[in-house]
């Protein structure tokens, strides 16, 4: 990997964090409404898995899905003018915080009823067989979301039909305020959910960046090459309580400190600099780039009209 | 001309999208192999091949999610669900995806996919077989929703929906299939949107759709000889309605009785009833009639099931009760 490569990795991951540091500044001022659902703990995961991908590969995903834009490339300015319901947001301010949306970037969303994206995403990958492209589809889950009938229908669609698709379990061990111990019957480990559909499936630590792009791409060249669907399942944790409106009571501050010691930001830039792949100032400098760009975005978000009441009945048929 | 059944329509329909694009292609449950629940795709999998005629594990949410995908990557999905009632099982995707992502992606995606699905009692199906959920999926914003009561319409709505750009529940009524009539060897579409004006009559005005019309047909007749003339009018096209059409007639006739074949409580007349309350009631000579079906689970036992169904003399009893006609 060349040094470029890192610093990209390390300026995805702080991006997404101020991002979402921002948002929930914006969201006390009440610039955002609605349902708020931060990444911060999580950004190893979308940095990690989407840096693989290829332009014409499709991203799925849920509804705490800033991360997965902002590690797609999706321009932060439209993306926070989106949460601040302006016209000039990516999708016009009409979706919201759970309902990103980037056509042109292959991202497909944004999805808020969990599981229901997972089917969605099969539908990609099976225009992309049929068609006869390579390119691969990628769909994002939490752990929630694998107690759906959706989840274990298109596990099983994508499996019989060898579907160019990689299922991405996020697993931050709480759905909503719900610990998996209390609705998983074998413990913590997703990772043999796979096995039943005969699906190749890998655990990984979703804190370690560099271990999710090294197995997502070993996945994703598998899949490109015609071998059919796979399974990753990455352990993390999400530092804020599920929403804006969740003060998290349900678990420890032991619990959530020990997670963050595993803080894949901080702990990235250690290695990086431990390892002698980057300077100081060369963390200082992407920092500050990204700081920028963030404080244009919220510009961009603020001074933005909001959209004309005309527009209401606008986009509901093509 | 060509005399046809509804099934042949259809059949036909779907043959030359086939035919016509490389794009389109259908799946569902049991449409290769067995050929369909209702025999609509019998030899297609033969002619067109696997990748194209794709039976489906009994997954409804799976294979209309990925349906949805797949039209949103530019392919031309049409799906058969071997009955409106298993849409239930799939509501989500249907609503929350199909109809949904247009508007909350800001107009970035389309769903060009069809949903062909029969709908309708009358087959002793018992109470999760024999519903209309038509109905239901009239109230969606992003879908749209037609139901063909004829060969000719059937032909000319399957173009129509296949070539429409967005998600379209196409609702086969379950006891029309063999129902045999003319269709133009020309090429032609039925534009979603637009009732058709069957039968010409300044009197009164009855509506319906799909397995209605038929039953309106002998509402007709039976009233003629009485000496009532009739204005007969097929929706067609229950998502978006054509209202236009509808209060132009009542608004001649003064007269109008809405027939639903689905449950009352709730129905497309329901809906259509008020709208025309509002448009044209002062047109109106006496209240706005409306008949559908008993308010229950649909029975099993036939004469029970019977029981519950809008049915001839029902409609003429309504209407000699509301006009004294």
């Amino acid at each position: 990997m060349e040094k470029k490569e890192y610093l990209d990795l390390y300026k995805k991951m702080y991006l997404i964090r101020r991002f979402e540091e921002s948002c929930g500044e914006n969201y006390s001022k009440g610039f955002i409404r609605g349902f708020l659902h931060l990444y911060i703990g999580e950004e190893a995961i979308a940095a990690g898995s989407i840096a693989p991908l290829r332009e014409d590969d499709y991203i799925v995903t849920h509804y705490r899905d800033h991360g997965h834009a902002i590690a797609r490339g999706l321009e932060t300015g439209p993306l926070m003018a989106e949460l601040f319901g302006k016209k000039t947001g990516v999708s016009g301010g009409k979706g919201g915080s759970m309902h990103l949306f980037d056509a042109s970037k292959n991202f497909m969303g944004g999805h808020a009823i969990v599981g229901a994206q997972i089917p969605l995403a099969a539908g990609f990958a099976l225009a992309s067989q049929y068609q006869k492209k390579d390119s691969v589809t990628v769909v994002y889950f939490g752990d929630g979301a694998t107690n759906q009938g959706t989840f274990h229908e298109t596990m099983n669609l994508a499996s019989v039909w060898k579907l160019p698709i990689l299922f991405f379990l996020e697993n931050n061990f709480y759905g909503m305020g719900t610990s998996v111990d209390k609705i998983r019957n074998n413990g913590k480990s997703f990772g043999n959910l796979s096995e039943n559909y005969g699906m190749p499936g890998t655990v990984v630590d979703g804190m370690d960046v560099l271990a999710v792009k090294e197995t997502t791409e070993e996945a994703i060249k598998k899949i490109r090459s015609g071998s059919g669907p796979a399974f990753i399942e990455a352990t993390t944790f999400r530092y804020q309580g599920h929403s804006m409106a969740d003060p998290a009571k349900y678990r420890t501050d032991k619990e959530l400190d020990e997670w963050k010691e595993k803080d894949p930001l901080i702990n990235f830039r250690k290695h990086l600099l431990g390892q002698a792949i980057v300077t100081e100032s060369d963390i200082d400098k992407v920092s500050k780039s990204a700081d920028n760009e963030l404080n244009e975005a919220v510009k961009f978000a603020t001074e933005s009209p909001e959209p004309d009441l005309d527009d209401i009945k606008n986009d509901i048929y093509a | 001309m060509s005399e046809i059944t509804i099934r042949q329509s259809i059949q036909k329909g779907l043959a030359e999208a086939l035919d016509a694009d490389p794009n389109v292609f259908i799946m569902g449950e049991d449409i290769g192999d067995y050929g369909g629940a209702y025999a609509i795709t019998s030899g297609f999998l033969e002619k067109y091949g696997p990748e194209r005629i794709k039976d489906t594990p009994i997954s409804e949410a799976a294979f209309i999610g990925a349906g949805i995908g797949s039209a949103a990557a530019g392919l031309k999905p049409i799906i058969e669900l071997m009955s409106i009632s298993f849409s239930l099982v799939a509501f989500d995707q249907i609503v929350n995806m199909a109809a949904n992502i247009r508007y909350m992606s800001g107009g970035q995606i389309n769903v060009p996919m069809v949903i062909r699905a029969p709908t309708g009692a009358g087959m002793q199906l018992g109470a999760t077989h024999s519903q209309s959920f038509e109905t239901w999926l009239c109230e969606v914003p992003g879908l749209k929703v037609v139901a063909p009561s004829n060969p000719s319409d059937a032909l000319g709505l399957i173009r129509s929906s296949i070539n429409d750009p967005n998600p379209v529940i196409y609702a086969e009524s379950a006891g029309l299939y063999g129902l045999k009539g003319d269709v133009s060897d020309k090429y032609y579409e039925v534009q979603i949107g637009k009732a058709n004006i069957k039968i010409n009559g300044d009197d009164i005005t009855l509506v319906s759709y799909g397995h209605g019309m038929p039953m309106l047909e002998q509402v007709a007749e039976e009233l003629d000889s009485r000496g009532v003339s009739c204005e007969v009018i097929d929706l067609r096209s229950l998502s978006p309605m054509d209202y236009e059409t509808v209060n132009k007639s009542v608004q001649k006739t003064g007269r109008a009785l809405l027939l639903d074949t689905s449950r009352k409580t709730g129905g497309v007349m329901a809906e259509l009833a008020a709208s025309v309350q509002e448009s044209s009631g002062d047109y109106l000579d006496g209240p706005l009639l409306r008949v559908g079906s008993e308010d229950v689970p649909w029975p099993y036992n036939r004469k029970l099931e019977q029981h519950a169904m809008a049915s001839v003399p029902k409609i003429l009893k309504q209407i000699e009760i509301g006009y004294s006609l």
